[in-house]
């Protein structure tokens, strides 16, 4: 009985394996990097770079229809534009970052739609939106690995500047030249794991793998170690649930992960350790000065 | 003596209104300076400048014999973002910049050091506090723990002592004399008249313009005061373009 829900899935269907490790491959790519959007209040820059991405896919997808390279091209170029302009106009202007990216996001977003809609109708567009988790191949699971991989020691290579970047930028900036590298290496970590994101759970759904596991972790552990961990580990049991959800019940796949995670958003906010509604509110013996 | 830093002409503002304007002037190598003035005169600018975070309008800042890297500042309003995770020894370490870099490793003895730096603030025992538990002058040791790491030629300290008991005050400012009598040039932005006269050799007093840098017994007269407190309000009306300018 159990394993008929938990594993059999798995055990009966390639697709099942495959889409597990691709959100996987997402799920380990992503979170690190939700972490510090979140340590550094960058969250909904998350998201506005995942609107971002839409016209380069929809443009890729123009070009050459349904492929997985032109729309990955055309996603990174897209996200990278609008990445580097709204840093640049922020960083040589008396426009703030966030109002620049809202309206760089903004231009980018209604291009997008406007190409989607001029060839609208298409069911493959659907693809673009929601994902196709379930519809996994050889070469778009390659490049989920890849792309995970490539985040995952660019994040080791840059950890340190990265980090004082966030904490301290002054200091950063006093010491080294690398802030601005840092920023922008960041920044396209961002748009490459959003890329990743789309191919597995559509545009609107892939900041979901990399912001509520984040948020999540943030009521299980305080270290920046930790905090990466617990976000790892809740996206990718969100993936599994999921998944097995969605399999059982027929549901959509990628909403089905990214409302899994968001349940284990609320769980996190209410009985975690750290900070969460219950520990606030439990009567606690403090220590003696 | 040699100059350690000299400011020729030097004019920094913010949106063509000078902060600090037509400063001449020399801070010589191995002196230890107390950069003061009434608020609006210029010290933080300057400062700034001098880390080249800020372009002169006019005017040059030269530092003879050594590098960029060489300086290390303590700015007024740190933009440390006390929420974010790192711990006391974390924040410490990266005094180490100059030596490790992004990329090197820490090692057994550098580590050493870091404790003995976080030793000789009086931290002991907060290694793995995060940095948002710490109080004010706690967070001013430590920042004090990573400047003394940083072992940099020349140090820029802006206002370090604001907000901060008379302990903590007491305790920073002797590893200031120490940096002193190492050799090292120091120049910090102050306040505190009484704290200036007893420990701090040399005076340069701002009001946008110099308006005198030597001694300090011969620097903090009353007289001197007066003029400063005057000129920074004829600074503050309205301004017109300045015609004094280097020919």
């Amino acid at each position: 009985m159990i394993y008929d829900f938990l594993v059999a899935p798995f055990a009966d269907f390639g697709f099942m394996r495959r889409a597990l490790l691709g959100c996987i491959a997402v799920a380990l790519g992503a979170t690190p990097v939700g972490v510090f959007l979140m340590l550094r209040r960058m969250s909904l820059t998350g998201d506005a770079m995942a609107h971002a991405i839409l016209p380069g896919a929809a443009i890729g997808y123009l070009v050459s229809g349904l492929s997985l390279g032109a729309m990955t091209i055309g996603g990174l170029i897209a996200g990278m534009i609008v990445a580097l302009g709204s840093g640049f106009v922020a960083r040589f202007t008396a426009l703030r970052e966030d109002a620049s990216l809202a309206a760089f996001y903004l231009i980018s977003l209604a291009l997008g739609v406007l190409i989607v809609s001029t060839r609208g109708g298409n069911v493959d567009l659907m693809h673009v939106l929601f994902g196709t988790v379930l519809a996994l191949d050889d070469s778009a699971l390659i490049l989920l690995c890849s792309f995970a991989s490539i985040s995952l020691i660019t994040l080791a290579i840059f950890f340190r500047p990265l980090v004082l970047e966030c904490a301290d930028p002054q200091f950063l900036r006093s010491v080294s030249k690398l802030s601005a590298i840092t920023h922008f290496t960041f920044l396209t970590l961002v748009v490459m794991n959003l890329v990743a994101g789309f191919h597995a759970l559509g545009t609107l759904m892939a900041v979901g793998i990399m912001i509520l596991p984040a948020a999540a972790a943030r009521f299980w552990a305080q270290g920046i170690g930790g905090l990466i961990a617990a976000a790892a580990a809740v996206a990718i049991l969100s993936s599994f649930i999921g998944l097995l959800l969605s399999f059982h019940y027929s549901l959509p796949s990628g909403p089905a992960i990214i409302l899994v995670a968001g349940g284990g958003y609320v769980l996190s906010l209410i009985f975690g350790p750290v900070g969460g509604i219950v520990a606030q509110n439990l009567p606690r013996q403090h220590f003696e000065t | 003596m040699t100059a350690s830093v000299a400011f020729q002409n030097l004019t920094l503002g913010y949106d063509r209104h000078p902060a600090v304007h037509h400063l001449d002037t020399e801070i010589s190598e191995g002196s230890l300076t107390a950069i003061v003035g009434p608020n609006g005169a210029g010290k933080s600018t300057l400062l700034k400048g001098m880390m080249g975070s800020l372009s002169p309008l006019e005017g040059t800042i030269d530092f003879s014999g050594f590098e960029r890297e060489e300086i290390a500042y303590l700015p007024q309003q740190s933009e440390i973002d006390r929420s974010f995770p790192i711990s006391v020894l974390d924040l410490v370490s990266m005094g180490l910049w100059r030596e490790i870099g992004a990329f090197g490793r820490l090692g057994r003895a550098r580590r050493t050091q870091v404790s003995d730096a976080i030793a000789a603030v009086g931290l002991t025992g907060f290694e793995k506090r995060p940095i948002g538990s710490l109080s004010g002058g706690q967070m001013q040791r430590a920042l004090f723990a990573r400047l003394l790491l940083q072992d940099a030629k020349l140090v820029l300290l802006d206002e370090p002592f604001t907000a901060i008991d008379a302990k903590t005050m007491r305790d920073l400012v002797e590893i200031i004399e120490n940096w002193h009598s190492e050799g090292r040039t120091v120049l910090a932005v102050l306040h505190d008249y009484e704290l200036v006269g007893s420990h701090f050799p040399q005076t340069l007093m701002l009001a946008r313009e110099l308006v005198a840098h030597g001694p300090t017994n011969t620097v903090l007269t009353a007289e001197n005061r007066f003029r400063a407190r005057q000129m920074c309000e004829a600074c503050n009306s309205t301004p017109h373009i300045c015609g004094k300018s280097a020919a």
